[in-house]
């Protein structure tokens, strides 16, 4: 069959080489500046492997222990670095053991591209040995896949797939590559990058127009509110965030994903949006009079119920996914477009202001949220260790310069909540599929991604379980990982949820562990762990100052709960600051 | 706003798989596809889907969004019934000893426009095309006489407002396309066709 890919490959060919598909994949990824590989090798995607061998000193491939660590190294890869992460699996159960990490970087906008094995084309549909049919199970969760089975097409589909994973909004591809294409020789004459595809549109035009409206309406507002997502930090736009929200004086409040745009010490920062973010983004989402949302999706999880979501604002949305405006929020004024390109245009047009009023009232919040929450959370009058507490500790002696990669739960929304971040790509956590098991192997990712930073890793003591033999791809490639287990005894935040609206009924979630410390020292990884205030200190110093990877347990009271915490189902403006208010 | 017929039109790239990526965009949220029709377009290259659902037009404005952000996607169009021409063809496997015997059936298939594809000793194969309630009511006048097999494809569909994709995707074609490529919803929503 004459695919579109063939097509191309006909045009203009210059004294080509002859070389194996297999080396064509690799050529691409020099082609394209990748540096670090995540994968495993298998049956079907031997040949590419066998042409790494020659490759290995250009290429560094990291041996993970389970492909879904692959994935989601190369995720933490893509989330530090900004670059696009790649992952070798081959075909069947190691294809389906990314399925997990496809769909969490589809969800959270990560460019990754898969090039999974794939059994020989004369094999395909005969239930063949480790055949899956990957290109259906993970149709829903890619930006785009697609089935090599010529060779001939490898330099053009790899230069597309890196080309879609990593312009627009971001996202996954994958690339299934048949056994013989791997094997079959080709022509060579060199790789051509891809910048265009005709029904492709990363970018959608920015209409002046809309830019002006939504000047206008900011210009006009007595309460405008800026919120924020990871589209800032994708779109490398925090200069340009920052100048807009500076000229325009605008309180600005982060998702999760948004989180390490701007410092988060910034004096127009606000805090955390969503079920655990802060008091006052949340109760103030309800009063003021111009929501202005850059680069987020208005996920459930940051709305609360949408028929009571910012109702009296008029609503300005600037976003590059032109199927995310009006999705779940209707917007007044929708900007379609980069905000790279937006922001500018849209400072350019905004009065510089000030508002000491409606800030003031930020500010009241969080002496509130302070008093009810904070204090105690920092600062315990109990015995017990809390979570917040260490993380406070590990502020003070990062300065916030750590990369931060959080698992899911209670040590997820507590780290977020309270770690300080002064630059950008600092959080890297699993916030769209919320996925347990993410911030191990994510954290070995971000460490190649961003080498120069400390990468803490804060995992529960559930968690780590679910991916913990990635200690072995540590043990192995030492990169230098710091491990915090926040241990709770509990699957802390489902424990909390029973705890608050299932009547205490703890069903399965008590949870036992291993003795963390010692399963590190298997894996010849140093360790502590700890459970009183006097030494958590200095195990958090021993733990940074650490030549190499380190594993410390700090053992933290089993039944706290997070707090403030906008219920399922209610209104943002009805987030409560304890368990008597709800 | 109440659910009603729409006729999504997708303008794609020619690639294995991408039913299934449009598909799933519906099965994913429990939408039923009535009928779905895949095509060659008026240009060399580029398919065409006709897809007819029954829905509310804010759903089916998103679900146009969701399919054009496929990569392969050129374009998503939705139109209510008023808005475009439209036929399905259908099929009827009638004995042929009963028409000619019964003058009256002769009479009631050139009354519904039923032409016969096939003739033989054993069987008659007519065709009819037209909107579905024409389509309907001939399976009911044929039942009594014997009917043996009934089909009816998918809706075909032509946009009566629409100058077709040719100078469209002269635009796509260029690495930084004119604001027809990218039309925004907000301005263009005077336009008779609809389009996002
Ligand atoms: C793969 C997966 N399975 C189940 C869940 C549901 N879940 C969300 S939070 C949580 C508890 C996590 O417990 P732990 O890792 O100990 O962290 P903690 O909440 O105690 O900080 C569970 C089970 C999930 N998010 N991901």
């Amino acid at each position: 069959m004459e695919t579109l890919e063939l097509k191309k490959q006909k045009v203009e060919e210059v004294k080509p080489i002859t070389i194996s598909g297999s080396a064509a994949v690799l050529e691409a990824f020099l082609a394209e500046g990748v540096d670090t590989i995540f994968g495993y090798p298998g049956g079907a995607i031997m040949p590419i492997y066998d042409a790494l061998y020659d490759y290995n000193n250009r290429l560094k491939h990291i041996l993970v222990r389970h492909e879904q660590g692959a994935i989601h190294a190369a995720q933490g890869y893509a989330r530090a670095s900004g670059k696009t992460g790649v992952v070798f699996a081959t075909s069947g159960p190691a294809a389906t053991n990314l399925v997990t990490g496809l769909a969490d970087a589809m969800i959270d906008s990560t460019p990754v591209v898969c090039v999974t094995g794939q059994v020989f084309a004369h094999l395909l549909g005969t239930d063949a040995f480790q055949e899956t049919d990957v290109i259906n199970i993970t149709t829903p969760i890619t930006k785009w896949n697609y089935q090599v089975t010529d060779a001939k097409e490898i330099p053009s589909v790899l230069a597309k797939a890196f080309h879609i994973a990593g312009t627009g909004r971001p996202g996954p591809v994958l690339i299934d590559i048949t056994k013989n294409a791997q094997l079959q020789m080709i022509e060579y004459s060199g790789y051509e990058k891809c910048t265009h595809i005709r029904s492709y549109r990363p970018k959608p035009i920015v209409r002046k127009e809309y830019i002006e409206e939504a000047a206008k309406l900011i210009n006009e507002a007595k309460k405008p509110f800026v919120i924020f997502g990871q589209g800032v930090i994708l779109g490398k736009a925090e200069k340009e965030f920052t100048k807009f929200i500076e000229k325009g004086g605008l309180p600005a409040a982060w998702t999760i994903m948004g989180m390490s745009a701007i410092p988060t010490n910034h004096p127009l920062a606000v805090g955390m949006l969503g079920m655990h973010g802060n008091y006052g983004p949340n109760l103030l989402t309800n009063e003021c009079d111009v929501l202005i949302a850059v680069g987020m999706r208005f996920d459930d999880r940051v709305t609360g119920r949408l028929d009571k979501y910012a109702k009296q604002a008029k609503v300005i949305h600037l976003d590059i996914d032109p199927a995310e405006i009006d999705k779940n929020v209707k917007a007044t004024v929708g900007v379609w477009g980069d905000c790279k390109e937006t922001l500018p245009l849209l400072t350019e047009l905004i009065q510089q202001k000030v508002y000491p009023q409606w800030l003031k009232q930020f500010k009241d919040c969080t002496t509130k949220e302070e008093d009810k929450v904070i204090k105690e959370e920092l600062n315990p009058s109990k015995d017990e260790l809390t979570m917040g507490e260490v993380i406070k500790l590990l502020n003070d002696l990062t300065k916030g310069e750590a990369i931060i990669v959080t698992d899911v739960g209670q040590h997820q929304m507590v780290a977020c909540r309270y770690a300080q971040m002064n630059q950008s790509k600092s959080n890297i956590t699993s916030g769209g599929l919320g996925t347990m098991g993410f911030a191990l192997p994510a954290a070995i990712g971000a460490k190649y991604g961003a080498p120069d930073r400390t990468v803490v890793a804060i995992i529960g003591d559930g968690g780590v379980q679910m991916t913990i033999q990635e200690l072995g791809t540590i043990m192995q490639f030492k990169p230098d990982v710091k491990i915090l287990i926040l241990n709770n005894s509990f699957l802390g935040m489902v424990r909390q949820w029973q705890e608050l609206f299932h009547q205490n009924r703890y069903s399965f979630v008590d949870i036992t562990s291993p003795d963390f410390v010692q399963v590190a020292k298997g894996y010849y990884i140093d360790g502590q762990s700890v459970n009183e205030r006097s030494k958590l200190k200095g195990a958090l110093e021993t733990m940074l100052n650490h030549k190499g990877s380190y594993l410390l347990e700090v053992k933290v009271g089993k039944e706290n709960n997070v707090f403030p915490m906008v219920p399922q189902g209610r209104g943002v403006a009805e987030i409560v600051l304890c368990k008597e208010e709800l | 706003m109440q659910k009603q017929e729409f006729t999504i039109t997708v303008y794609t790239e020619n690639q294995v798989g991408l039913l299934n990526r449009i598909a799933i965009i519906f099965s994913r949220r429990k939408i039923n596809i009535e009928s779905l029709n895949t095509s060659p377009s008026e240009v060399d290259s580029v398919h065409r889907f006709t897809i007819v659902i029954n829905e509310y037009e804010e759903v089916v404005r998103k679900l146009c969004r969701q399919i054009e952000k496929q990569v392969d996607v050129l374009k998503a169009y939705y139109n209510t019934n008023d808005e475009i021409v439209w036929q399905e063809l259908a099929m009827y496997k009638v004995p042929t000893d009963v028409i000619a015997e019964e003058v009256k059936v002769e009479r009631l298939l050139s009354q519904h426009g039923a032409k016969a594809v096939v003739i033989r000793k054993d069987y008659t194969v007519f065709e009819v095309s037209g909107h579905r309630e024409e389509t309907d009511k001939l399976i009911e006048v044929l039942e009594p006489f014997g009917l043996i097999e009934f089909v009816r494809s998918a809706r075909v569909a032509i946009i009566k407002n629409s100058d077709g994709f040719h100078s469209k995707l002269k635009e796509f074609e260029y690495k930084e396309p004119g604001e027809h490529a990218v039309e925004n919803e907000f301005l263009d929503k005077n336009q008779e066709v609809f389009s996002m």
